[in-house]
């Protein structure tokens, strides 16, 4: 089980915050392309991945990223703050 | 070397006046304010900020880290707000202080550089029409490559 939070546009587009999902995807990616076969919410929300940011356990990287312990995977835009 | 990331309003001249008080070793305090701009044409109603919690207060964490790492500060105060901001009210701030100008400066570059797209922080303009996510800007990435 791991924790899937959503930020910002992302959060709209699939309409919820946050969702525990049981999964065996060993990187991001392929949590990414099961997300996507699910609901049309999520093909929108992930559609362009290079408009997509991930973290992962709380820690910013890349789609490629290995899932193996993790806790938490975020999604969301760019940040802007400042 | 204080980091506070809160909702409330604050007030950029009182936090000056207190930072890096009663210390021998400070020559130069740089500080930024960033304040929630109106519109190009105008028409903004106020500004949302979301946030991603414990993650923001790590991220920026390892970017003050970072600065402490590469210049001579002695001290560094960063207030970033989130939720509901008014027109001309402070988002956030910077402050850093440094036995010489040239650290202060550099450091509070590099900490509004890094703040500005490291850091989870997600702006929404509202106006009359609805809400607009803010974009991030191709320039606010490339401002990361100097450092």
């Amino acid at each position: 089980m791991i924790d899937v939070l959503y930020f910002a546009w992302v959060r709209e587009r699939i309409g919820l915050p946050k969702e525990r999902i049981e999964t065996g995807a060993a990187t991001v990616a392929d949590l990414v392309a099961e997300l996507r076969l699910r609901e049309e919410r999520y093909e929108a929300a992930f559609a362009d991945l290079t408009a997509l940011r991930v973290a992962v356990d709380q820690q910013l990287t890349g789609f490629d990223a290995p899932l193996a312990g993790a806790r938490e995977v975020a999604f969301f835009p760019p940040m802007t703050g400042g | 070397m204080t980091v506070r990331v809160q909702a409330a309003r604050f007030d950029p001249g009182a936090e000056l006046a207190a930072f890096g008080q009663g210390r021998a070793d400070i020559g130069a305090i740089v500080t930024f304010t960033g304040i929630v701009r109106d519109r190009d044409g105008g028409g903004l109603h106020r500004m949302e900020i979301e946030h991603y919690p414990g993650m923001t207060e790590s991220a920026i964490a390892a970017i003050e880290a970072e600065a402490v790492d590469r210049w001579a500060l002695r001290d560094s105060l960063i207030i970033h707000r989130y939720g509901p901001l008014a027109l001309g009210e402070a988002i956030m701030m910077v402050a850093t202080a440094a036995p010489h100008r040239g650290d202060a400066f550099a450091a509070a570059e590099f900490l509004m550089d890094y703040l500005k797209s490291r850091a989870p922080f997600w702006k929404r303009e509202v106006t009359a029409d609805g809400a607009d996510w803010v974009a991030a800007k191709d320039t606010d990435e490339a401002a990361l490559t100097r450092w």
